[in-house]
């Protein structure tokens, strides 16, 4: 009976760090350019490492090294990380919503650490409610990549190939388009939602009035208002 | 203070700001939400944030427009047959390598 049960766990276990491995692989890349970017900007390898083994988020990584950097105040730092990052609270209220009943408060405080934003799209794009050990075993692999690709950036950086490089820089975005498109084909509220927030993200990129908005801030307004517009004009089914 | 100080001290706030953000909502919201609205906007919400970081962002990410927009092609013909993500984006990443070759020697 507890041998079942075991098993049972490390199945799930299992299919978690199946679903890890193709965010690993990008998360290698980007933590990869991360470690370049963070010893240019003369910050040493260990911290670079550090930053990445305690934030796991690329965009308030970048920002942080900067101030860091730059030698910039704490509530600077502070403010930034919030501005940048506050997307995490959205998707953590979203997943608050597809956790089981196995999802005690422990699992939640433990799990938290590793929502970022490929995690919690593979997450919610799951069938069905999430279980502790499929998202532990979602987080593993991307969590040793993470680390494993920032010290071999900030180690190595310079040996790769400029052409590697550049191949290798698309498979992050690629992916979100491999998670947005099966469900637009099916519902068309994600249709619509993907592409409103498309379209407001190239209003803020290219006209020129917005030009003031950091592009944390330009994926807050976008996603509030294309995901807002498709709730009003696109309601689901109960229980859909 | 020393470098090394404000260094950690750094790291730690940058660390527990981003962690909190990640942790509050997913300890404090226990209950299933009842309002329609609500969860039809969390649930529109991971489709919302992903197509806004990847459009425009996918363009330059690579060294070339054209390339990007090769491999954006790619995977998106792809994921439309619904092949898995990995299958996607290896694709598209060889999608944007054979081009930029290309492109060099032409």
């Amino acid at each position: 009976m507890e041998k079942a049960k075991t098993d049972k766990r490390a199945v799930r276990y299992r299919a978690g760090l199946i679903d890890g491995i193709p965010i690993a692989l990008g998360y290698l890349s980007v933590s990869f350019t991360f470690g370049i970017t963070a010893v240019g900007m003369g910050i040493s390898p260990l911290a670079a490492i550090i930053i990445s083994m305690t934030n796991l988020t690329s965009a308030g990584q970048l920002a942080g090294a900067g101030i860091i950097a730059a030698g910039g105040g704490f509530a600077e730092m502070a403010l930034a990380q919030l501005v940048i990052n506050i997307r995490y609270t959205l998707m953590s209220l979203s997943l608050s919503q597809k956790l089981d009943k196995k999802y005690n408060l422990l699992h939640r405080i433990i799990s938290a650490f590793g929502i970022t934003d490929e995690i919690f799209a593979v997450a919610s794009g799951k069938e069905g409610e999430i279980e502790p050990r499929y998202m532990y075993g979602l987080i593993t692999l991307p969590y040793i990549f993470w680390a494993a690709g920032t010290a071999m950036g900030a180690l190595f950086g310079e040996i790769l190939p400029e052409n590697i490089k550049s191949a290798l820089g698309i498979a992050i975005y690629t992916m979100f388009v491999a998670i947005i498109i099966p469900p637009a084909k099916k519902i068309r509220g994600v249709m619509a939602v993907a592409l409103i927030a498309a379209g407001l993200s190239c209003v803020i990129k290219y006209v020129p009035i917005f030009s003031g908005i950091s592009s944390g801030i330009s994926v807050i307004i976008c996603a509030v208002i294309a995901a807002a517009l498709g709730a009003l004009l696109f309601p689901r089914k109960e229980g859909a | 203070m020393t470098e090394t100080v404000y260094l950690c001290v750094s790291i730690i706030i940058m660390a527990m700001v981003t962690y909190l953000i990640r942790m509050l909502p997913l300890a404090a919201v226990r209950g299933k939400i009842k309002s329609r609205f609500v969860l039809d906007f969390l649930y529109y919400i991971p489709y919302a944030v992903l197509s806004a970081m990847t459009i425009p962002a996918i363009f330059y990410s690579s060294s070339s427009f054209i390339s990007a927009a090769v491999g954006l092609l790619t995977a998106l013909v792809l994921a439309f047959f619904e092949r898995g993500l990995m299958t996607v984006a290896i694709a598209s990443c060889a999608g944007v390598f054979v081009t930029e070759f290309i492109m060099s020697i032409m």
